[in-house]
């Protein structure tokens, strides 16, 4: 449980940064608020060389919202999100999520950049920013780049950043209507069994204008619910069509068997923790 | 006098003795993070050590390159077994008559086995130089199933004994079968049940778990060569015994060695044991002449210093057809892992399992334990339990529950048709044991009355209807338990620790000014003895608890005692404590009628004085003997006033709890929520009320844990699966309920103060309650009986198997 050897950099600034880990490459780390990074270094599945730590790096630190678009620096911490009265306003979904994810210690520490950049199918921001159709803006010896959440997410732990790229803002429109992050886990700290994001507008004729689903740690990345989102915007909320909306979301899911239980109860308890967000954000819209 | 009386009172208040509910005393220290630990202590020039584990749950060692990890800048040493035999340390005795391996010599037979312990300047270079060490492996089939332990392709483990028939505790059958312990009348038995009404069956898992305290193992050895001197610091829940063994081993002379146990962050039965560390930190100093620190990680303390439980417990249960219980048979497979290295007293090599005739008047019995070795972590340690009780208690606790399903009667009513009735103590039980002193039909009215019980029964039928009309998806379930312990172990007649008799110790001294120092052979690792011995001696003593210093831990200094563990330091060390105290008083009596000019039989004691029979205005207080004590010439008494008892038990006491938990669990997703635990604890002499209340919520929290999720879980190869705290479950407020205590007071016949101890009460009592809560719940559908852990899948597939999730 003691990490190898390696060198610590603190740069001040993006293009510090970026040229920091240009320069040093493969041997290089971003660490941000370190609680999925420490980890796997102290059991030495990691042995960075050198890591570049951005909590210096004041730009990546702040939560903004103006026309309609959310704007947060990747460094921002998951217990800044749950204290910001602005982004609640703005994206009530985001502090229930956050709520939900480890402990306050964790969340003093970890960023709402190293949840997303992690590539841990574990993890619940991603499949939130699939919900809430993000775009995450990435930094790299070539310039800026953006790349939408829901084209993000490649494999476990592989992502479409680059090695040499940081991540630097996470963007998503303002979303004031019904929402739901269910989850379900052994105990406090503990990363989902099965855990679903779910955002619905409701019109004013009562009809489903507008949904989106994604799901947590179901398959080897985040899953964004396309069909099943759609369904339910063209057939309604009554109960033939979530029973097919969710049976469509759950023909996309593939989880492992592991210490929360094998795949044939995960597939299950899926089912109902996405019926049960469906209901709660319909309620709310 | 009636101003008298009132001072009395007053007077007795001030001592904060038996019954006050007195702050503790240590937590000055400890919430201000003011404790010393093992790994507080920095000596000068310390050096510090770390091992190389097998990744193997069975290999052979082919080799084992130590050159790279010696080249590293920083590394001292790299000992393995070729290093530790020619001082015969690479294997090392356990307490259960077995013997270890501290270093693999030549094979490993569990994952996170020691195989070499490098030694360093620092920490880090230690674990660099850990990655350094080239090991070559042959792996071996494993064994993890004790079931498959003895079948004819069965690998076998331990080859160092596998042609010996004979082992500690009698004849072996096969190289992996450890002994096979007896209890009761098994022919007697076996036609009772053959004959009876009724005849209830089930096999009861008590799944493999881990104490997991707080602070892990460690030590720190300091060999002066200049004096001959070892001092060792250690995480010991019992540090003569240790310095007695380190002798023993190392051939140093007993008087030569001093153990220190510093504050302890928990212990929970984890810190009773030798571990392969405590040898190599001290053959390290040895051989460098240096300090050396080691102190395991977490994930080292869970897979390789000893388990917890791993029963399988076969079980049968007859009746008669009104529900008078006539006999219990039980047939145990205990998985002891590699090596057997239980902490029991020598003689009991399945603990005090044989108290699993519970709390009931069952009139025959009989008990058979086989202990198997697997490719899995040695241990067996009493994890916040008095040697095996929590098994016995779950088991009764849990056969009972079947009984009442095939009776077809209500489990609470079948309890109370069986208790050992007041007037049936002291009772003598059918698998050996003298119950002290109970009285179960009061604690048990009281539960019911308390909990609402026959309202909880209408609500949960009516639970059940709307689960059947489509209403709700979540069952009620009533987890009852009444349990019976043995604790304060124990009687020397019977009891011993590698030979040494369990007796417990204190030695008062009392000081000129009034105040005073009691040291004993105990050690609290979160007990709180530093505040409640105080108690105990202020109310002996008459002097305040606020001016009585408690010291344990450093055997230079306290009393030889066995330590702390299987609840015994009240029921032991607290009966020396009040014993010493006696001794105290008697000769203060004598200082007191000298100072009064009177015959001793004329003064008698109250509360902190001596005062003349008649004439309540002449006395002389505790404060004026002590100080006449030290400076005045008492014909025929010695100056000074001291005391040193030496308590060996004449029995066990046996303290007994009535619990209700009641829960709602969610068929879908197998999450289960705990409405409402109600404990009702009778320890006897209620020392501290409020540490009681402390020791109950800690006791069930980790019941709570034990019930629902935590465990030591390997794979088919022997792998650890649950070796972090990720996956290995450890309650945090959120998940821990409100508890709801109350009592009974049946003050133990035999102990000089009536105290029997509750430590571990709650957890012996509590995984009953929680288990039996979820079994519950089910029961309206057909479950008699499901293992724990009662984790989210594993309720789920109960309900899956019910065929609960066919509409949903
Ligand atoms: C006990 C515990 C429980 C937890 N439970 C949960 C949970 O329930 N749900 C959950 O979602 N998470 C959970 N976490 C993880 C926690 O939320 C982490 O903090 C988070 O996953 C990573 O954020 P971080 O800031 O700590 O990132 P770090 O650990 O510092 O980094 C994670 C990875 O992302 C990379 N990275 C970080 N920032 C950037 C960047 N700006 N650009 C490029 N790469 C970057 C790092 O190089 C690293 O590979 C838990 C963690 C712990 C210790």
């Amino acid at each position: 449980m003691i990490t190898g050897n390696f060198e610590y950099h603190q740069p001040g600034s993006i293009p510090e940064a970026v040229a920091l880990l240009s320069k040093l490459g493969d041997d290089a780390r971003v660490i941000a608020g370190g609680h999925s990074l420490i980890p796997t270094m102290k059991l030495r599945l990691a042995m960075p060389e050198h890591l570049i730590d951005l909590q210096a790096v004041k730009e990546l630190r702040k939560i903004s919202v103006s026309g309609g678009e959310v704007c947060i620096g990747a460094m921002t911490t998951q217990a800044e999100l749950i204290a910001s009265e602005e982004l609640h306003k703005a994206a009530p979904i985001v502090r229930e999520t956050s709520l939900q994810i480890a402990d306050p210690q964790v969340r003093y520490m970890g960023t709402l950049g190293g949840n997303v950049a992690n590539g841990d199918p574990g993890n619940d921001m991603p499949a939130l920013m699939q919900c809430l159709d993000a775009s995450f803006t990435l930094s790299g010896p070539d310039g800026e780049r953006t790349v939408n959440a829901r084209e993000f997410y490649e494999a476990a732990y592989f992502t479409a950043r680059d090695d040499l790229e940081i991540l630097t803002e996470i963007r998503f429109p303002a979303y004031s209507g019904g929402y739901a992050y269910e989850k379900q886990k052994r105990k406090i700290g503990d990363y989902a069994t099965a855990a679903a994001a779910v955002l619905l507008t409701k019109g004013a004729d009562g009809s489903c204008e507008q949904a989106s689903i994604a799901l947590t740690n179901l398959s080897d990345t985040p899953l964004f619910c396309e069909e099943a989102s759609r369904q339910l915007v063209s057939d309604g909320l009554d109960s033939a069509s979530v029973n097919s909306a969710v049976a469509s979301a759950m023909g996309q899911i593939d989880p492992v068997d592991d210490n929360r239980g094998p795949a044939e109860f995960k597939r299950h308890a899926a089912a109902i923790i996405l019926r049960r967000a469906i209901q709660q954000a319909w309620a709310r819209a | 006098m009636s101003a008298t009386a009132e001072s009395v009172q007053e007077r007795r208040a001030a001592l904060k003795g038996l019954g006050t509910s007195r702050k503790r005393v240590e937590d000055a220290r400890f919430t201000q993070g003011k404790g010393n630990y093992v790994d507080d202590i920095k000596l000068p020039d310390m050096l510090f050590g770390d091992f190389v584990r097998s990744q193997h749950a069975h290999a052979r060692v082919k080799s084992i390159d130590t050159s790279a990890a010696m080249e590293l800048p920083g590394v001292i040493a790299v000992l393995t077994a070729k290093d530790l035999e020619p001082l015969n340390l690479h294997w090392m005795p356990t307490l259960a008559g077995d013997k270890q391996m501290v270093l693999a010599d030549g094979k490993v037979l569990f994952q996170g086995q020691e195989i070499a312990f490098v030694i360093a300047e620092d920490r880090y270079i230690a674990a660099d130089a850990v990655d350094l060490v080239k090991v070559e492996f042959e792996e071996l089939p494993v064994l993890v199933d004790p079931f498959k332990a003895e079948l004819p392709d069965a690998p076998i483990l331990r080859e160092d004994i596998a042609d010996e028939k004979e082992g500690a505790h009698g004849a072996r059958r096969h190289p992996n079968h450890i002994f096979t312990w007896e209890q009761g009348d098994k022919a007697a038995t076996e036609t009772v049940i053959g004959e009876a009404d009724v005849v209830a069956e089930e096999m009861v898992y008590y799944h493999r778990t881990h104490p997991c305290p707080m602070e892990t193992c460690g030590s720190v050895a300091s060999m002066d060569k200049v004096n001959g001197k070892l001092t060792l610091w250690g995480t010991f829940q019992a540090p003569h015994v240790v310095r007695t063994v380190a002798s023993l081993l190392s051939g140093i002379a007993e008087h030569n060695i001093r153990v220190v146990s510093p504050d302890i962050g928990g212990g929970f039965g984890n810190k009773v044991g030798v571990y392969p560390g405590y040898v190599c930190s001290i053959v390290a100093s040895i051989v460098t002449g240096k300090p050396v620190k080691w102190v395991e990680d977490r994930m080292e303390n869970l897979s390789a210093t000893a388990f917890a439980r791993d029963y399988w417990m076969q079980g049968k249960i007859a009746a008669t057809k009104e529900g008078k219980i006539t006999g219990l048979w039980c047939h145990t497979t205990a998985d002891h892992g590699a090596f057997d290295a239980c902490a029991d007293p020598t003689k009991y090599p399945a603990g005090f399992m044989n108290i699993c005739t519970g709390s009931y008047d069952i009139p025959t019995a009989y008990l058979a334990v086989d202990g198997i070795y697997t490719n899995k972590a040695p241990g067996g340690v009493a994890y916040r339990c008095s040697f095996r009780v929590t098994e016995a208690a779950y088991f009764i606790e849990r056969m009972i529950e079947v009984l009442a399903i095939k009776l077809n009667m209500d489990a609470a009513e079948l309890r109370a048709k069986n208790f050992i009735r007041k007037d049936q103590f002291p009772y003598q039980s059918a698998l050996g044991w003298e119950y002290d002193s109970g009285d179960y039909h009061t604690a048990w009215d009281k539960a019911l009355e308390s909990v609402g019980y026959s309202k909880l029964r209408e609500e949960q039928s009516q639970r059940v209807e709307d689960f059947k009309a489509g209403k709700t998806r979540k069952l009620m379930g009533i987890g009852l338990c009444h349990f019976t312990e043995i604790v304060g172990a124990g009687p020397v007649k019977n009891c011993d620790i590698l030979g040494m008799g369990m007796f417990d110790s204190c030695e008062i001294r009392i000081h000129p000014t009034g105040s005073a120092l009691a040291r004993l052979g105990t050690i609290s690792q979160g007990q709180g003895h530093a505040t409640t011995f105080a108690q105990i001696l202020a109310t002996e003593i008459g002097i305040s608890a606020d001016d009585i210093t408690i010291e344990e831990g450093d055997t230079d200094t306290a009393p030889y005692g066995l330590g702390t563990y299987g609840s015994r330091s009240t029921p032991v060390a607290g009966a020396a404590t009040a014993m010493a105290g006696r001794k105290i008083r008697a000769k203060a009596q004598m200082i007191a009628a000298y100072l009064l000019e009177v015959h001793d039989n004329d003064i008698e004691w109250e509360v902190d004085r001596f005062v003349v029979k008649g004439a309540p205005e002449k006395f002389k207080t505790m404060k004026e003997i002590a100080y006449a004590s030290y400076n005045q010439a008492i014909p025929g008494v010695e100056p000074g006033l001291e005391a040193v008892s030496y308590y060996d038990p004449p029995n066990m006491t046996y303290p007994f709890g009535a619990y209700v938990c009641v829960m709602d669990v969610d068929v879908d997703t197998g999450v289960s929520d705990i409405r409402q635990f109600y404990a009702l604890d009778d320890c006897g002499t209620r020392i501290n009320p409020m540490i009681i209340e402390g020791q109950v919520h800690g006791g069930l929290t980790e019941a709570l844990a034990i019930a629902l999720g935590q465990e030591i879980a390997y794979d088919e190869l022997g792998n650890v699966k649950t070796g972090t705290l990720m996956d290995f479950f450890i309650p945090t407020s959120w998940e821990t309920p409100n508890y709801q205590t109350d009592f009974t007071e049946t003050p133990s016949p035999h102990h000089p103060i009536g105290a029997k101890g509750v430590g571990e009460s709650p957890n012996v009592g509590g995984v009953p309650a929680f288990s039996n809560a979820i079994n519950d719940a089910f029961r309206a559908f057909g479950l008699t009986h499901t293992h724990m852990p009662h984790d989210h899948w594993r309720i789920w597939k109960t309900a899956n198997e019910l065929g609960l999730h066919a509409e949903s």
